[in-house]
Parts: structure tokens; C-alpha cells; sequence
């Protein structure tokens, strides 16, 4: 579960207007050779993403492979 | 329920808030605006209801691609205008502001919308209905349509569509644009028999979050079960994402595409040559020998033809991008290629451009649209020169053949001369990778924006939006030589044909194109160049090959003959360390008009052509004169 963006304000917007909203449901999916940038699934569709961007959203965990993941 | 009256993040106040919306103009509305969410298969839609009768253009003043079209509606002609993909419509982005302008009737030269098509992508419904609050608020006549429904149904998703329209105040459709299904509705509306006033209130909200709630609360009222994760987009990802397999396969598609460019174009383009020739002698049989005659057959058929002879390489290219476009595996190669772009500082998305580049630098340039931060972008455009495009081959190929013998290097998979132009290429690859890193770190650094991309599911391309793809690309290609490549070649065989001496064209060494190579002989002196190599690569502006029918030309007329052949004259002419200087300088320098002006075009200005043109004319002479040292000290050693 996303609970905060710790983002600049516009990369925060386009990643919120990509289903990235605080309390959707974030998981990992595949990512590419060498472990990134990675594949998630979030608000129905999937996303790609750099870990350096991933490390910034701050999750509440739901899962153990989310907390894996992020 | 309209939480946003005054929010400053929009800059402007909504007027036709919680109001009925308009109802047509009286005749059916005349100018309808396609707005939707990137992915959303709004252009496919754009194509399905246009056809062949669009065109494409920027928008004034601005890069974003204007694409408009006509359909006939019951008799009368609609105009429909494709905008680019957005999520909203507040004005922070290029596209956003072009959207947002032309919805308002602000964008100078494009006609006031009177009707809006929404598309949305149906799998996709709760995202992307974020979009339909903002611009239902426009208060103009809308329609909904919920496109990819085929999918929708087949994965097991349902939307209840009249529930939908209720709650939007805007009639709802399920369509496919794909496969042309439930478009008799989107006809109805355009012939302006829908009703369309329907009352309902929607918030115009700017903040995503809280458009996101509401779009949550819609999707509760209207039944919408999402479909299920496509399964086999997931097994295609395990195999191409795998560790190993997916960059062996994206190896294997890149050397697919060099492999069709180069041997499967090379039958077509010889065709489109014999014709060339052909049409020539034709000429040259019926007309009777006059300035006019070599005029159009040297000039306007020569040059012209010496261009549409690439049509064939152009064109397979954007058949392998659409191919990997549509079907969604460009994403994925993208993905792919985003850590080795990221050395750079580049990110995946310039992974394309920069690949069809060998093609030609020119649909390069145009696909670093995709690229959405513009640092990047114009990096992007700068490097794709230096990717060694098709027309430096036949360059690469005769000074090679010419200076270099065959002999194997290792047994018979690389011989000397392969293995020249294999280092060829990666030296413009290296050059391409070396100026990525210059301008990143300094005069195009920019904040890390991060990588954010989107993963299409994975879907069958159709020959019907490849075909107009195609077909659009190749108008385009064409149109270009019809004009610009023209203007150029006729230009350049005035040139060459003048001044007149007592009514009699010159001999090449008195023409202007003669006395111009003579007068920056003594600035190529030290490169190893002569005269004529200068008048060669004065009229190698209009395309690098034709550099070849320059001294084609020049040879031929001092007697030394075609016979002979130009390789022997090449010879004679050019010392070693020259032969590499030639080299060096085509692989570096930016001797190619067409690609000027398509910078020009897309950055908006003379600022970055003219930057690029003198920082990799300044490379190449450098570079020349390095390698002409280098390598006469080497032979005089030896």
C-alpha cells in the first residue's frame, strides 16, 4: 500500500496521474536484466520505474513481496 | 461538489461549472476534437474514422504533432483534429498546453471545437476516467468512448454503460477501434443526432488524488469489474525480460532489422534505380541535347531519384518500428536498453531513435518524440548524426574498395574490409556516446528525471494502421525530396553548369562549384584533400552520396573516364593518410541539409542546428586532420 510520494512535486504529479496515489496497491512485478529499472503493477496497469525513483515511495506493507521488492 | 473554483495549479477558472452542457450547433457540429490518455488507441480510432484523408503537421509555433482529418457525415464534412495524449488538462506540459488551447479555441489557426470524442481505454477504466472529469467540465457536447472493449469482454471484465453515461451526463459507447466494432454510434454522434445535453454534475478537480476518488466512487456505481491481468503479456514478459534470453532476443531483433534494411531493401532499391536510369535515356532519347535536357535528367532526375532510392530502406524501417511499437515489445526493449543508456545520461526512450539513426537521421529525429523530458530530447537529436545512416555507406563502401584489399582476417566470417567498416561504424557509435556524455554534463544537464514508462500489454499490430503508417511516412519522405531535395539538387547543378561561357556550360574546374572547391582548397590541404574532393564535399550538403556523383562527374570530364572507374581515379588522386581523412571526416561531420532542417523544425529555432552543424564540422576537421597525420607519419615509418 503507497502511503507517500517523497518525490519533487511535478515527477509526484505524473506518477500519481499513472495510478501512483497514496493508498493504492503497489506490486513488483518483472524487471529487466541486471534488476533494474522494474515493473509494477498499480491501479490495474503496469508501470516502469528506476529503483532510484522506487526507493522514494514509501509503502505500508501488505505483502512480503512488496517489501521484497521496494 | 466543485472543490476547485480558484486552484492556482490550473490558472484559469472553469465556466461552465456544474452546468448542462451545450447542445450542437444547428447542422451537426463541424470541428471535433479526439482528446484521450496516452495509450488509450486514439490515434488508431483517428485512422479508422479518416482513413487516407488526414494530414499531419505541428502545431504553430510549437513541436507537438497536429494531426487532422476529414470524414464525411451524412453528406457533409466533419473535421476531425487528433490531440496529443494527456492525463489532464492543466498547462504544464507541452502537450498539456496545446491540448488545453486548442480546447478552448485558443490555439492560433485551428478552428473552435464544437464536439469532443473522449477515449478511454476500457481495461483501463479507473485511470483513466481521471481525464473525463476535466474536460466533461468543458461543458461542450462529449461523447464517451470506451475503446479495447473486445479485450474488456475477453478478459472478463463489464462496465455498465448506461449507469456510466447517467453518472457522467454524456452518452457512453463501447467500441474497438482495432477491429472498426461499435463505430456506427461514434457516425451518430458526429452527424449530431445523439442527444447530448444530458444533466449531470461534475467536478472539475485538479489535484489527481482527489480526481481518483472520484473516479473510485464512479467505478462502484457502475459496476465495473476490471478484467483479468492478461496472462500470456505476463509468460512474453517472463521470456523477454529474462536475464539472459531477453537481451539475447533484443540482439536478435536488432540484427533482424539492420539485416532487412540492408539485403531485403537491396533488390527494391536497385528496381527503383533500373527505373531511374531508364526514365534518363528515355529523356535523353526524346529531348534533344540542350542545357534544359541535362538540367532535367542530371539535375531534377539525378538528384531527386538519388534520394528516392532510400524510400525502400525508409520504409521497411518504419514497417520493424510499428511492427515493435504496436505489438508492445518496444517498451520492453526500451526497459532493456535504460541501464546502458543511463552511462550516458540518456534514458531508455532515446534507445530507438538512436537505432533506426543508421537508417537515416531524419525519422530519427522525428521518433525522439517520444522522448518527454526536452534535455533529453535535444541530446538525443544532436548524437543521432553521428549513427552511421545508410548514405555514408555507399561513401564507406568506394573509398574502402578502393584503398583497401580483401584479405581474411579471421578465416572467412571478417575480411580487412568488413572489418573497416565495422570500425567505422563503431567510431561514430563512440562519437554518438562521447557527445551524449558532453552535453549531459554540461549544457543540457538536467535534473534526473526518472525513468517512467508505461507497459503496454501485449497486442497483434494490424496491417491497417501499419499500412497508414507507412503510407503516412512515406508521403512525408517524399514530399521531402520533392521540395527541399529539389531545390537543393537543381541548385547545385546550376552550379556546376555555370557561369556561361559564350552560351557553352563550363568545364567543372571554371564552374562555381569548381572555384568554390578551389577556394577552400588551401583550408583542406592540410586534411589531404584536393580541389575536387572539396567541390565533392561542398555538394555532399545536399545528401552524403552524392559526393559520388560529383566526382563521377569531375573524373569524367578530365578525361580520366568511368572506365577506368572510380576507384583507379580515387587512387591516383588521394594519398593514404587522405583516403582515411575522408573516412574520418564523413563520419563526423553533419553534411546533410534535410537533417538540418529537420532539427531546425523540431527544436524550434536555428540555435541547435547551427551548434550541432559547427561542433561536428569542427569534429570532423580535427579528426581528418589527425588521421591524415597519423597515418602518413605511419606509412613514411614503415
Amino acid at each position: 500500500m503507497l502511503e507517500r510520494l517523497e518525490v519533487p512535486d511535478d515527477v509526484a504529479r505524473r506518477l500519481m496521474e499513472l495510478g501512483f496515489v497514496p493508498g493504492s496497491r503497489i506490486t513488483a512485478m518483472f524487471s529487466a536484466p541486471g534488476g533494474d529499472p522494474c515493473i509494477y503493477r498499480v491501479n490495474g496497469c503496469e508501470i516502469a520505474l528506476r529503483l532510484e525513483t522506487a526507493r522514494k515511495l514509501l509503502l505500508r506493507t501488505t505483502s512480503p513481496k512488496a517489501r521484497q521488492a521496494l | 461538489m466543485s472543490d476547485c473554483h480558484s486552484c492556482s495549479a490550473c490558472g484559469y477558472s472553469f465556466a461552465a461549472m456544474g452546468q448542462a452542457r451545450k447542445p450542437f450547433p444547428p447542422g451537426g457540429p463541424k470541428v471535433v476534437v479526439l482528446v484521450g490518455p496516452p495509450n488509450s488507441g486514439k490515434s488508431t480510432l483517428f485512422n479508422r474514422l479518416t482513413g487516407l484523408r488526414q494530414k499531419v503537421a505541428n502545431f504553430p509555433g510549437v513541436t507537438v504533432e497536429e494531426r487532422m482529418g476529414k470524414v464525411s457525415v451524412d453528406g457533409r464534412e466533419v473535421l476531425l483534429i487528433d490531440l496529443p495524449g494527456i492525463y489532464g488538462l492543466e498547462p504544464r506540459s507541452e502537450d498539456e498546453r496545446v491540448a488545453r488551447d486548442v480546447l478552448f479555441g485558443q490555439m492560433r489557426g485551428v478552428a473552435r471545437p464544437d464536439a469532443i470524442l473522449l477515449v478511454l481505454d476500457a481495461t483501463n477504466l479507473p485511470r483513466h476516467l481521471i481525464l473525463a472529469a476535466p474536460v466533461l467540465a468543458l461543458g461542450l457536447p462529449t461523447m464517451v468512448l470506451l475503446n479495447m472493449a473486445d479485450e474488456l469482454t475477453s478478459r472478463g471484465g463489464k462496465v455498465d454503460v448506461e449507469a456510466l453515461a447517467d453518472q457522467l451526463g454524456a452518452p457512453v459507447a463501447l467500441i474497438s477501434a482495432v477491429k472498426g466494432q461499435g463505430l456506427e454510434t461514434v457516425f451518430e454522434f458526429l452527424a449530431g443526432a445523439m442527444k447530448v445535453s444530458l444533466l449531470a454534475e461534475v467536478p472539475h478537480l485538479c489535484d489527481a488524488q482527489r480526481r481518483y476518488q472520484w473516479a473510485g466512487q464512479i467505478r462502484e456505481k457502475v459496476s465495473y469489474h476490471p478484467p483479468a491481468p492478461p496472462l500470456w503479456s505476463r509468460r512474453l514478459d517472463a521470456l523477454f525480460l529474462h536475464p539472459i534470453f531477453g537481451p539475447l532476443i533484443l540482439c536478435a531483433v536488432i540484427i533482424t532489422v539492420f539485416q532487412a534494411m540492408f539485403s531485403w531493401a537491396q533488390p527494391l532499391m536497385q528496381g527503383i534505380q533500373a527505373l531511374i536510369g531508364l526514365c534518363g535515356r528515355l529523356l535523353e532519347y526524346w529531348l534533344p541535347d540542350s542545357a534544359w535536357r541535362s538540367l532535367l535528367v542530371d539535375g531534377v532526375l539525378g538528384g531527386t531519384g538519388s534520394v528516392i532510392v532510400f524510400l525502400p530502406q525508409v520504409l521497411l524501417l518504419f514497417l520493424f518500428i510499428g511492427v515493435l511499437e504496436d505489438s508492445g515489445y518496444l517498451a520492453r526493449a526500451s526497459l532493456i536498453a535504460d541501464r546502458t543508456m543511463a552511462m550516458v545520461g540518456l534514458q531508455g526512450k532515446s534507445f530507438i531513435p538512436l537505432l533506426s539513426a543508421y537508417a537515416c537521421a531524419v525519422p530519427a529525429i522525428l521518433a525522439a518524440r517520444t522522448i518527454e523530458n526536452k534535455r533529453d530530447r535535444i541530446a538525443t537529436i544532436l548524437i543521432a548524426p553521428f549513427m552511421t545512416c545508410s548514405a555514408r555507406l555507399p561513401v564507406y563502401t568506394l573509398i574502402i574498395a578502393a584503398f583497401l584489399p580483401e584479405r581474411s582476417l579471421i578465416g572467412p566470417l571478417l575480411g580487412t574490409r568488413a572489418a573497416a567498416l565495422l570500425g567505422l561504424y563503431v567510431l561514430g557509435f563512440t562519437a554518438a556516446l562521447g557527445t551524449a556524455r558532453l552535453l549531459k554534463s554540461s549544457i543540457l544537464r538536467s535534473e534526473q528525471t526518472p525513468f517512467v514508462m508505461e507497459m503496454p500489454p501485449y497486442r497483434w499490430p494490424t496491417l491497417h494502421s501499419l499500412g497508414l503508417r507507412m503510407i503516412d511516412r512515406s508521403k512525408i519522405f517524399l514530399r521531402r525530396a520533392g521540395t527541399v531535395i529539389l531545390t537543393v539538387t537543381v541548385l547545385l547543378w546550376a552550379m556546376s553548369h555555370l557561369p556561361l561561357r559564350n552560351g557553352v556550360a563550363p568545364r567543372i574546374e571554371d564552374s562555381l562549384t569548381g572555384t568554390l572547391g578551389r577556394t577552400i582548397e588551401p583550408v583542406i590541404k592540410p586534411l589531404g584533400f584536393n580541389w575536387k574532393i572539396g567541390a565533392g564535399l561542398i555538394t555532399a550538403l545536399a545528401g552524403r552520396e552524392v559526393i559520388i556523383g560529383t566526382l563521377a562527374t569531375i573524373y569524367g570530364i578530365e578525361g580520366e573516364g568511368r572506365s577506368g572507374g572510380l576507384e583507379a581515379a580515387l587512387r591516383r588522386d588521394l594519398t593514404p593518410g587522405g583516403a582515411v581523412a575522408l573516412l574520418v571526416f564523413f563520419a563526423f561531420a553533419m553534411q546533410c541539409m534535410p537533417t538540418l532542417l529537420v532539427v531546425w523544425r523540431e527544436t524550434g529555432g536555428w540555435k541547435w542546428p547551427l551548434l550541432q552543424f559547427a561542433y561536428m564540422g569542427v569534429l570532423a576537421y580535427t579528426g581528418a586532420l589527425a588521421a591524415n597525420f597519423i597515418v602518413t607519419a605511419f606509412l613514411s615509418h614503415s
